[in-house]
């Protein structure tokens, strides 16, 4: 390893780093004789950034040239910025090197565009193997597949690869050609098909073959960028919604739009990027993930954006205050988790202890219940005190959000985002 | 009140279960040998540590409770916290009491608090994993120190074995003063006499290989890179990275 590797991967570095997605979980993979490493299937942060972000993955570019130039990427080719490429032996050692300290959990690598699609493929492609083929590595591999990528490569991807992404950034096609005229949605979801029909089929030999190689068997995921065009939360979440039914999409990641490239007209001036807004849309995918949520419980014609100032779950229970009180004695496990203040290792707690004791305030403090939202929507051994219907849903609003303006507002760093699987 | 003295392992603890039913009397109050009693102890009695009175309170248990169960005791009293002995005592005894599991009832204090007590290790557990960071050393050993909270070096060496197979590392405990050799097949206790090798957690310079500050540097560029300036937190950094590790974490020193 060479000392100018040092120039490279700080120039590579900040070039990767607004792809927000950082996950290593979904896959396990034990060691092989002779080989390096394995893979926990839990995800693994093995440090924090500045901004509070998990580093579980060396996320790195290729290079950060690049034949396009859409308005919300740093490494646009219209941006004079310090460009660099790395050979595929220097990736490969890089990623063996900090694998063996600790440093991480393995490789997410995606690249600025050089020459073609399919050359610039073809090199990504090319370091994955040798680290699974030479250097039997087993550690996790993120490949963020080129837009306009042929068939074929993304197949071997596929083999090679734990998790592929095809970024849509931009939520409608009309918006994603404003800022990237060289982009349409057919070369964001053609990949994506490509990534799908490769798990289908890999799927299908695997039953005749089961020692055949998984394709991608961490799925796929993508991003979206917030904030940058005019879309409504009700027209991200739909899309969300529409990529989750498709077989093998596991994440779908919101990132605030960085103002990277302030003189571009067709951008907004924004000062920050937009994280209450981003966090309020993890909040939402979540609850369409785990909690048993309808999108269109979530955003409609009506409401089209999320509250900034209250999470969507609690936006939800204040809408349908009928819905409410829900008795944590008796009520089941899937209204439990619509209860603002509870969370899903809690409602799995109150399902297992009620069968021992009726539970009652005391006992749901301790279980880890937050009481103070909690208490307007709940009744249990003790009668009610004051729930959404001796107050009111305008009441208790105004006490859960009086509460914050006392702790500075919405202030962003009072939130707390997390990325687990 | 009823006092039994014990040699404060955990095998002399399921011992203390044993004696305790021989016996028809239940301690209210654990000691180490030497430790004085209280001046109102009525009984007191001194229990010696056998395999068989471990093994017999052992067995019993693994037919009576779940092996996430069995987990959370042996996490339980790795915390090493005053009082952890007594809490699985008094939880081993209600189970053995009770006609159904209790394993659940976290309405019961003893329950609720064992089930923390273990999460709490579990959780220091995971962050070693998360945030050991290996020094390549000139004779090829990958050399990790460590301080963590509780005595988690036992919850993570299988983790590290699996993980690093072929490479011969040592995982050291500086403030427990222990730690795990794996050569590559098997795994043995160490302790250092000299603990000057390694201040503050970095090996000194010339016992490190070639490259390993390249690394170092590599690792700390990197990380500095990645940070979003515009998103800078220090709030949420600090909740998800506490201070106390900062010291043993490359990106950090
Ligand atoms: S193709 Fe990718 S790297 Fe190139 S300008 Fe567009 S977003 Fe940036």
């Amino acid at each position: 390893m060479k000392p100018e590797v040092l120039s490279k991967l700080e120039i590579l570095a900040e070039s990767a780093k607004y792809d927000v997605s950082c996950a290593s979980s979904g896959v396990t993979r034990n060691k092989t004789a002779g080989g390096i490493g394995n893979t926990a299937g839990w995800g693994i942060c093995h440090s924090f950034t500045e901004d509070g972000r998990c580093v579980s993955l060396l996320k790195i570019m290729l290079t950060n040239y690049c034949i396009y130039d859409c308005a919300y990427c740093i490494n646009r080719r219209s941006n004079d910025l310090k460009r660099a490429t790395f050979s595929v032996d220097e990736l490969v050692e890089l990623t063996i090197g900090f694998y063996r300290r600790n440093y991480i959990e393995g490789l997410f690598l995606s690249s600025g565009v050089i020459n073609t699609p399919d050359y610039t493929m073809e090199r990504l492609v090319r370091v994955a193997k040798e680290l699974r083929v030479t250097h039997r590595f087993n550690g996790y591999i993120h490949l963020k597949s080129i837009p306009g990528a042929s068939e074929e490569l993304v197949h071997e991807a596929g083999l090679y690869a734990d998790r592929l992404s095809v970024n849509i950034e931009i939520a409608t096609e009309k918006n994603l050609k404003l800022l990237a005229p060289e982009k349409d949605h057919e070369s964001v979801f053609k990949p994506m098909q490509f990534i799908q029909q490769g798990m289908i089929e890999n799927a299908e030999l695997r039953k005749n073959a089961p020692k055949l190689r998984k394709f991608a068997p961490a799925g796929q995921s993508t991003q979206l960028i917030i904030g940058a065009t005019d879309e409504n939360d009700k027209a991200i979440l739909l899309t969300s919604d529409m990529l989750y039914n498709k077989p093998g999409m596991k994440r779908v990641y919101y990132s605030g739009y960085v103002p990277v490239n302030t003189y571009d007209q067709r951008l907004p001036a924004l000062k920050q990027p937009p994280l209450v807004r981003e966090n309020r849309l993890y909040q939402a995918d979540w609850l369409m993930r785990f909690y048993g949520f309808n999108v269109n419980e979530i955003v409609d014609d009506r409401f089209p954006n999320l509250d900034l100032e209250i999470d969507p779950k609690l936006s939800w229970a204040l809408r349908h205050p009928g819905q409410f009180p829900v008795d944590v004695n008796t009520a089941d496990y899937s209204m439990l988790l619509r209860v603002p203040g509870i969370g899903v290792k809690s409602a799995k707690t109150i399902v297992m202890a009620r069968r021992f004791t009726k539970l009652r305030t005391y006992d749901l403090k301790k279980i880890g219940i937050v009481m103070k939202k909690a208490q307007y929507f709940i009744t249990c051994l003790e009668l009610p005190i004051r729930t959404v219907h001796e107050t009111s849903p305008e009441y208790v609003r105004k006490v859960l959000t009086e509460k914050k303006a006392t702790k500075k507002a919405v202030d962003p760093s009072q939130l707390t985002l997390v990325f687990p699987e | 009140m009823i006092i039994f003295h014990y040699d404060k392992s955990f095998e002399g603890l399921l011992s203390v279960v044993f004696d305790a039913y021989l016996r028809r009397s239940f301690p209210e109050q654990l000691l180490a040998f030497n430790e004085p009693e209280p001046l109102f102890t009525v009984t007191s009695h001194t229990v010696y540590t056998e395999s068989e009175k471990t093994e017999r309170v052992w067995k019993s248990l693994e037919k009576k409770v779940e092996k996430n169960t069995l987990n959370m005791i042996s996490y339980a009293w790795l915390s090493e916290l005053p009082g952890a002995d007594e809490l699985i005592y008094r939880y081993i005894c209600k189970t053995f009491d009770s006609p159904y599991s209790i394993e659940t009832n976290f309405a019961d204090k003893d329950v609720l608090q064992l089930r923390q007590l273990a999460q709490k290790v579990s959780k220091e557990k995971h962050r070693m994993i998360e945030f050991i960071r290996f020094q390549k050393t000139a004779d090829d050993t990958y050399f990790a120190p460590i301080h963590p909270d509780y005595n988690v070096i036992p919850l993570i060496v299988t983790h590290f074995k699996n993980r690093y197979a072929d490479q011969e590392w040592i995982i050291y405990d500086t403030g427990r003063n222990y730690g795990m050799h794996f050569n590559t097949r098997k795994l043995t206790e160490v302790s250092f006499t000299d603990t000057s090798l390694f201040p503050d957690g970095k090996i000194n310079e010339e016992l490190l290989a070639d490259n390993e500050q390249l690394y170092q540097q590599l690792w700390k560029k990197y990380f500095k890179a990645i940070t979003i300036k515009e998103r800078i937190n220090p709030k949420l950094h600090r909740q998800h990275l506490p201070k106390r590790y900062w010291k043993y974490l490359t990106e950090k020193g």
